[in-house]
């Protein structure tokens, strides 16, 4: 009895990823960003659990699924504090935290409105930069314009 | 140079654009060369820009080359709907070198990595134009001496002014003294400034033009539009202080020049043309040879 329920608690998932310690209003965008509602997998999401170092935190549990850290590290735009646990056969096989990548392609939008990547079909490049104050800044490769950390459209 | 596309001044090196500068002042001695009798120069103006288009087509024309292209896009297949991608990718068929000006910002970034041949970016949207700011320098140049260590003063619309931002990045490597004369609602923009900072020059920031003439080797004058402000009292407040006649020209040093991206609405009186320190025509005439040295330098020819 207690063995299960500890598996339970500890990890519904066999095989697969848990990210946690998600900002709680970020856990969408975080499952938009990873495309997790157009995979075959079993995503389970929680929002607004209780967390010590965060008051309030959110938590995506994904079955049968191993990220690259490329993919993952998009993630840190939305959900800087985020960890990530792969978990085999019932166990946590790894831990790490995401970083902020250098450069950031395809699914951020320019908030210029007259940048040439909201008019024709390009994948847009970004710069990562970071404030004094942590926030983070998109400096676009084509139009040379920063999109500030509130101003970030997703693709 | 030879075959670099160049969208942004920061895409050459200030070794590249002294080299420039060094073979326009060949062109400007002997401005009629026809070393590019076998090459076609594409020249597509998405909107329209006279000065900019006869002055490249000047360019293009003494140095033999043919010229293919539009003037606007409302008298091509753009109004068709075609994309800048295709037209870029079909324009290379037909021409060795492509210049061109396009309302979006970007645009000619994104034309440089898709095009098989070089791209000259003569303006896209408020971004950069880069030979502007090399036909700056070369009147800088020119009427100074030299680009070192010098006095320049900026005034007018520091904030939207692209040609301000390119110019001042670019004085940036000679150890440039800049003085910012603007209203309050158009200074330049604090990531020009952080440039300045860190290459460790002085800058010093006024709203009144009078008291910084005395100090100027260079009076760059820009225009200051109304739509750039939410009020209009404040332009009608602002747009009279910003006004170069050439009565507040007395104290100015000898060697002051006058320069202007053009096109002037109001901002020089028209008595400061008669003064010798009035620069602004001159300047314009420099670009047609800023802009041979360029089609012959990415051309590979010089
Ligand atoms: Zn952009």
């Amino acid at each position: 009895m207690s063995k299960i329920r500890k598996e339970l608690k500890v990890s519904a998932i066999e095989n697969g990823t848990v990210i946690d310690h998600i900002p709680t209003k970020s856990v969408f965008q975080v499952i938009r960003i990873l495309n997790l509602n157009n995979i075959e997998n079993q995503v389970l999401f929680s929002t607004n659990l209780d967390s010590k170092k965060y008051g309030k935190k959110g938590l995506i549990k994904v079955s049968g699924k191993y990220f690259k850290s490329e993919e993952v590290n998009k993630i840190a735009l939305v959900a800087p504090t985020a960890t990530l646990i792969e978990i085999k056969d019932y166990k946590v096989r790894l831990k790490k935290s995401v970083e902020i990548p250098k450069q950031i392609f395809k699914f951020v939008k320019c908030v210029n409105p007259n940048c040439i990547t909201n008019y024709e079909n390009i994948t847009t490049k970004f710069d990562v930069s970071i404030e004094d104050n942590g926030d983070i800044k998109l400096w676009c490769k084509y139009c040379d314009k920063y999109t500030a950390k509130d101003n970030i459209v997703f693709i | 140079m030879k075959n670099r596309s160049l969208v942004s001044i920061n895409d050459y090196t200030k070794k590249e654009w002294i080299s420039l500068l060094d073979l326009a002042e060949e062109f400007e001695k002997n401005p009629r060369q026809k070393i590019l009798e076998n090459y076609v120069v594409a020249t597509l103006f998405f909107e329209p820009s006279t000065r900019t288009r006869l002055s490249f087509e000047s360019a293009a024309t003494r140095l033999g080359a043919k010229i293919v292209g539009f003037t606007d896009s409302s008298s091509s297949s753009i109004k068709k709907g075609e994309s800048l991608n295709d037209t870029i990718l079909t324009v290379s068929n037909y021409s060795d070198i492509i210049v061109m000006r396009h309302p979006r910002e970007g645009s000619a970034r994104f034309a440089s990595e898709i095009s098989p041949i070089p791209i000259i970016n003569a303006g896209d949207g408020a971004n950069q134009h880069p030979t502007q700011t090399l036909l700056d320098l070369y009147s800088i140049r020119k009427t100074q001496g030299t680009l070192d260590n010098l006095n320049i003063v900026f005034i007018g619309d520091l904030k939207y002014g692209r040609t301000v931002h390119s110019l001042v990045i670019a004085l940036c490597e000679f150890n440039t003294t800049f003085h910012l004369v603007s209203p309050f609602e158009l200074k330049l923009p604090s990531h020009i400034k952080q440039h300045i900072k860190n290459n460790n020059l002085k800058y010093y920031q006024y709203t009144e033009l009078n008291e910084v003439i005395p100090k100027a080797d260079i009076l760059y004058m820009t225009r200051i539009q109304k739509e750039r402000f939410l009020d209009p009292i404040e332009y009608e407040k602002v747009k009279n202080a910003y006004v170069l006649k050439n009565s507040m020209l007395e104290k100015a040093k000898d060697n002051l020049k006058i320069l202007h991206p053009l096109p002037r609405v109001n901002e020089i009186t028209i008595d400061v043309d008669a003064n010798p320190k009035a620069y602004y025509f001159q300047q314009a005439l420099n670009g047609v040879y800023v802009r041979q040295a360029l089609l012959a330098s990415i051309l590979g020819i010089k």
